[in-house]
């Protein structure tokens, strides 16, 4: 992995030319399979800018790696499905605007569950992406090829975004730094949206510090996204003793939650830790897959081979052209979840699903806040196990249940980090950190101190 | 019980056609996730709904004009267009 501070002293030496050069030359050997589309001539005319002398912004001459649900001008954005195989934005989202401002290179697009809807990048209509650290096993899902990407040297900083575990998940599974931010605090606009009220888009990377850094860029106002809080972040590392809660319904599997406790011992010597029980999350996936389900089953109706996106060689009445469309452009992930959302709203179900959801969200958010008024932070395993091999898990819900962990976070629209903690045979462990709303700082303090050993 | 036609009612509600094969494998799946769904039936919280986490209310901005995104770009794509509009399926039986 490669680290800002090591990129920016290989940039003293050599042209940032041949070191993206370089970057994409790995991305090809590694066949991770982690880019969608490789921006290969914008990166290195941005490389080539960099090289005469431009070199203005936080993020001048490194490269950062796109999920392809985000919006980027000009260059083709798929979500990883077939309906948007050939969809090019015309506009960039505001976390890519950022960027480019920053001067950031944007060396491609990275491959993800279709609409970011999966746990292992299988639903991809582009393929499975491999993990690093073992090419039989998945990276994990969502973001899993922005994960694979920087566990493989292919990029340095990558985005994600961040549904139910989409950012944790795969930073687990592939050993690397992945953090979702509170709701509110990036904005969403140009982000390909399939639940609005849960999802993130935050920064990937090798350390706590490369973290601190893209979200100072990514976070602040924006007038475009209305769920926007307004509120921009500063990254303020400090040195501090923490309450630390360990929240006891969040297990993972008997070879993890060895890894995990032995992590506890560690930092315990140091911070004051303390089992914290929080009833709701008994509840708490269920809720979470109706919500998620029915704000996907409304936000994916505008795919209707219209206005963009995938299309018949001719029109036929709308009902017959609408559901051939969707029924040729979606993968069966997506349809499940559509169609499922569907049910959960439908005439008679309303109150019984969807709304009962809800309730139990204020529930979950109660249970947190009741948490927070004792600890800093909260911990547990971030996944349930370490990563799967690909094709292991056919059946939908037992995929479901390995997000038992991470969803709960999203319905208290909270900020968590997930940070590689030791392995189990070769293969990563990954602890979270859930902080209060807009308490990323506290987050990543505690992390930096881990990280250093300092804890 | 979900049986074919909840399945066939519920993708044409999505708009999603469905063949045969995938009629069977969808009451499958849908039958699973569904008893995931029914474990709210255990509780009945006596609170409000939460639809979002952060308290914002009708976050409003100045009213003035921006530039828009120019047609010929938004158009680009669109398979089918006429006279720079968007062409759509016939609606009207």
């Amino acid at each position: 992995m490669i680290a800002v501070r090591k990129w920016r002293e290989k940039l003293e030496n050599e042209k940032a030319y041949d070191a993206i050069s370089e970057l994409i030359e790995t991305s090809r050997k590694n066949k991770y399979n982690s880019y969608i589309t490789v921006t290969e001539d914008l990166a290195l005319k941005q490389a080539e800018e960099y090289d005469k002398g431009k070199r203005d912004g936080k993020l001048a001459g490194i490269p950062v790696a796109v999920k392809d649900n985000i919006s980027t001008e000009g260059i083709r954005t798929t979500c990883a499905s077939r309906m948007l195989e050939n969809y090019i934005p015309p506009f960039d989202a505001h976390v890519v605007e950022r960027l480019k401002q920053e001067g950031a290179i944007i060396i491609g697009k990275t491959n993800m569950d279709e609409f970011g809807m999966g746990t292992t990048t299988e639903t991809s209509y582009f393929g499975v992406v491999r993990n690093p650290r073992d090419d039989d096993r998945v990276a994990g899902g969502s973001s899993g090829g922005s994960a694979s990407a920087i566990a493989g040297d292919e990029t340095v900083l990558a985005l994600g975004t961040d549904t139910g575990g989409s950012i944790r998940c795969p930073s687990s599974f592939t050993g690397v730094y992945g953090l979702k931010p509170t709701y509110g605090l990036v904005s969403r606009y140009g982000l390909i949206a399939y639940a609005n009220s849960l999802e993130q888009i935050g920064p990937m990377a090798s350390c706590i510090d490369d973290l601190g850094l893209l979200l100072e860029v990514i976070a602040g106002k924006d007038e475009k996204d209305s769920t926007n809080s307004g509120k921009s972040f500063e990254y303020s590392p400090a040195e501090k003793k923490f309450k630390i809660g360990v929240i006891k319904e969040m297990k993972a599997d008997e070879r993890v939650q060895e890894v995990f406790d032995e992590f506890i011992n560690s930092i315990s010597k140091f911070t004051e830790v303390e089992e914290v029980s929080l009833p709701s999350l008994a509840y708490a996936l269920p809720a979470y897959y109706v919500i998620a389900m029915s704000e996907a089953s409304s936000n994916l109706a505008r795919y209707d081979g219209v206005r963009y996106g995938y299309a018949l060689e001719s029109l036929d009445s709308w009902t017959n052209y609408f559901s051939k469309v969707r029924k040729e452009g979606f993968g069966k992930e997506v349809k499940r979840r559509i169609m499922m959302g569907s049910y959960a709203l439908s005439a008679g179900y309303y109150g019984k699903y969807y709304l009962k959801a809800l309730k139990v969200r204020t529930l979950v958010v109660q249970d947190f806040m009741r948490a927070f008024h004792k600890f800093d932070l909260l911990i547990s395993p971030t996944m349930p196990s370490t990563a799967f091999r690909i094709g292991e898990l056919a059946d939908p819900v037992t995929m479901y249940m390995a997000d038992i962990n991470t969803t709960p976070i999203n319905l208290a629209g909270l900020p968590a980090l997930s940070m590689p903690a030791g392995e189990v045979n070769g293969l990563p462990v990954g602890v979270q950190v859930i902080g209060n709303h807009f308490d990323e700082n506290t987050i990543l303090s505690f992390g930096r101190m881990v990280e250093r050993n300092e804890v | 019980m979900i049986d074919d036609n909840t399945v066939k009612h519920v993708a044409n509600l999505a708009k999603i056609e469905v063949d045969e094969k995938e009629i069977q494998e969808f009451k499958r799946d849908f039958e699973r996730i569904i008893e995931l769904f029914n474990r709210l039936d255990e509780i009945d919280p006596d609170v409000e709904p939460t639809y979002n986490v952060i308290p914002l209310k009708n976050v409003m901005r100045e009213d003035k004009p921006e530039k828009s995104i120019e047609r010929e770009k938004v158009l680009a794509n669109a398979k089918f267009k006429e006279e720079g509009y968007f062409k759509g399926p016939r609606v009207v039986e």
